[in-house]
């Protein structure tokens, strides 16, 4: 019993650890006072200022946008990469490839932004794009280190994906092109969704990569945030914060009940399958 | 254990006819994998509408020779021919070649129709036209009513019929089956070796199947070739093959077999003489044999040869007659294996009918028995 109750403290301690600063954030967002430390008591007037104040849900609009598009970006690149890494057997240079695709997931941030930067300013003087920094750059720059977890995940999912259905698939006369549409595809179908997820939410946080190759006038979110940290936390932040927090969190319930739904209905087909002999 | 052909033999079999032109021929393929030979100088010649089995231990080469007839491995060296054209350089999707894989491999996320109308989708059939073929060929492998469902709802037996079912859709000329039948139970399994039989009799397929069953290869195929390490062993009709094996290893692998190592003693036009001491006695044979005199050589006698009595038999001069004492039986229900230890420490296996009840049997545990056979039974192995 001793060591149930120290177990449980310590579970409660490590759950505690990881929700007591969101709920004093969500907590904040609703408080009538301007300092982050005193309770005024309850108010949403931090909501009514972040739906006037245009730099902070400019910031957000753009933040959004390149997400979605780098995680769009990625995606297709990721899944190029992960099929050639998975695939085509062993070409030439394979081994370098694929130690070459998962570098950027150690690399330092700072030394990928760094690097990107002087790419887009040596590519400026010799070709004249991209003019100057802003949303092309940091899509561009996100999808660059995005993409090396898009490529690992399709990877993995494509090796464990028996290569025999692709071959039956061309065996009954389908060439690889429409193999890959038609029968690959629609498999690592939720490997690719995960992808795209996980490229979105690793953009929407990233604050080194675009504060290098971001430029005058495109600033993203959570370089606002940084940027206003400076000079005190606006509420306006905490109440931003729990907005998205809300949008995330209905998402992923709403992802998770649709997935509980498909799990019950194949065990229910399973055991059809069973009776039916 | 004997088995009997479901096939019914054809007059003059098709490769027996000089006049026939061979619809798949293969030309001294070898397959490598690195240092590794998995399929070895492999020359065979099939027939139209023939039932072919490959038959062979695991590891033997059966599915790499098959990916190479349906176009997804390249021959290290040599040449396939199918109706008369080089394969060499042809994609799989344009050989007249359909393929059932060992793990069916059904698109998961199609259901059971949708995996059939595959094919036919890809050679642009009408839409009419392939409800059609598709109802009609789920209807003969019995999965009418599971038409709507996904692969990972039936059974694993359905399964294996949604895989023969789509195979079979696109009415290919050659169709390639890797161990067609191995999920199924034994009375299933019986049942679908008819039903294919079938299939193949009305539709005229040719058929190259491989297994590793000898059984249902025996029965099945109209050929078979035996495969060793890479190696064609032997290539023959089944009863070819069981009852004039050329090597020890073919005769050791279809069925059980008894050996006895001797040495040629007479070696005449109509018979040989072979002085056994495994046997305890000399083994006469009534057919020549191309061996030297004085050389040392295996016989092989299948169990069911071999008869059993407790008097010496009739006629004996000493010849294909030995005695034992009965160590083991068991009984199967038909019949029932005897295993007699010879004088000489060697044990053989002997099977026969059971004609009376158990209870009733002449012949029990420890009895002295004789084991005799007759001059056609021993076929002497010098590989
Ligand atoms: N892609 C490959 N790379 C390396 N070795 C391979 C490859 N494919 C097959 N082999 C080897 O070739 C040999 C023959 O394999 P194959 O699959 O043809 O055997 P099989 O006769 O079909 O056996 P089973 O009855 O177990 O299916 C095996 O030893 C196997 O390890
Ligand atoms: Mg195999």
């Amino acid at each position: 019993m001793m060591r149930m109750g120290k177990l449980a403290w310590a579970l409660w301690f490590g759950y505690a650890f990881l929700y007591v600063p969101i709920a004093l954030l969500i907590l904040y967002s609703f408080n009538e006072s301007r300092l982050v430390t005193v309770w005024g008591g309850f108010s949403t007037k931090w909501y009514t200022e972040l739906l006037q104040n245009d730099q902070l849900l400019g910031a957000a609009w753009l933040s959004l946008q390149v997400a979605a598009m780098s995680a769009t970006a990625s995606v297709v690149l990721g899944t190029v990469a992960g099929l050639a890494l998975a695939r085509f057997g062993r070409f030439r240079g394979r081994t370098l490839f694929g130690g070459m695709i998962t570098a950027p997931l150690v690399m330092p941030e700072v030394i990928t932004g760094l690097s990107l930067l002087l790419l887009f300013v040596a590519l400026e003087q010799a070709i004249g794009w991209p003019d100057g920094r802003g949303m092309t750059t940091i899509t561009i720059a996100h999808t660059t280190f995005t993409m090396a977890y898009v490529a690992v995940i399709i990877q993995s999912r494509l090796v464990s994906l028996d290569e025999s259905l692709e071959e039956a698939a061309m065996d009954l006369g389908a060439r690889p092109a429409k193999v890959f549409f038609v029968i690959t595809l629609p498999i690592i179908a939720p490997a690719i969704v995960s992808g795209w997820l996980l490229a979105f939410t690793l953009s929407l946080d990233d604050v080194v990569v675009a504060s290098f190759v971001s430029g005058p006038g495109s600033t993203t979110l959570p370089m606002v945030i940084f940027s206003s940290v400076k000079f005190g936390i606006s509420p306006q932040i905490n109440a931003l914060a729990t907005l998205m927090m809300v949008v995330v969190a209905t998402g992923i319930f709403i992802a998770s009940l649709v997935m509980a739904r498909q799990e019950r209905q194949k065990k229910r087909d399973e055991q059809m399958a069973v009776q039916g002999g | 254990m004997a088995v009997q052909p479901i096939r019914k033999p054809t007059r003059l079999e098709p490769w027996q006819d000089p006049g026939q032109k061979p619809y798949v021929r293969i030309e001294k393929v070898t397959k490598t994998f690195g240092d590794f030979v998995a399929v070895d100088e492999v020359s065979l010649s099939i027939y139209r509408g023939e039932f072919f089995a490959l038959l062979g231990g695991s590891g033997s080469g059966k599915t790499t020779l098959l990916r190479m007839l349906a176009g997804f491995e390249t021959p290290t060296e040599g040449k396939i021919f199918i109706d008369g054209v080089d394969m060499a350089g042809i994609p799989p999707y344009e050989r007249p070649v359909n393929m059932m894989f060992q793990s069916y491999a059904l698109f998961p996320h199609m259901s059971v129709e949708q995996n059939v109308a595959f094919g036919l989708k890809q050679d642009g059939v009408a839409k009419a036209e392939i409800a059609e073929r598709v109802g009609a060929m789920l209807d003969l492998v019995q999965l009418g009513k599971f038409a709507k469902r996904k692969p990972h709802q039936l059974s694993g037996g359905q399964r294996q019929r949604v895989a023969l079912a789509r195979s079979l859709v696109k009415r290919p000329k050659l169709l390639l089956l890797d161990e067609p039948l191995g999920a199924l139970d034994k009375r299933l399994r019986e049942q679908t070796q008819f039903e294919l039989v079938n299939i193949q009799e009305k539709l005229g397929v040719t058929f190259i199947v491989v297994t590793h069953d000898q059984e249902e290869a025996m029965t099945m195929s109209s050929r078979i070739a035996v495969m060793n390490h890479g190696v064609i062993a032997q290539t023959g009709t089944p009863t070819e093959i069981y009852e004039y094996p050329q090597s020890r290893f073919v005769a050791e692998f279809i069925g059980s077999v008894n050996m006895f190592e001797g040495r040629v003693v007479e070696d005449q036009a109509d018979h040989v003489l072979i002085r056994s001491e495994d046997a305890g006695c000399d083994l006469y044979i009534n057919h020549a044999v191309s061996v030297p005199s004085n050389a040392t050589v295996a016989v092989a006698v299948r169990p069911e040869k071999i008869a059993l009595s407790k008097e010496p038999p009739a006629n004996a001069d000493g010849r294909n007659v030995t005695g034992g004492i009965v160590r083991e039986i068991a009984y199967l229900g038909d019949v029932s294996i005897y295993l007699v230890e010879l004088k000489t420490g060697k044990t053989v296996r002997v099977t026969a009918p059971n004609v009376v009840r158990r209870t009733e049997m002449p012949i029990t545990w420890d009895d002295e028995v004789y084991l005799s056979w007759r001059p056609f039974a021993g076929v002497v192995l010098t590989q």
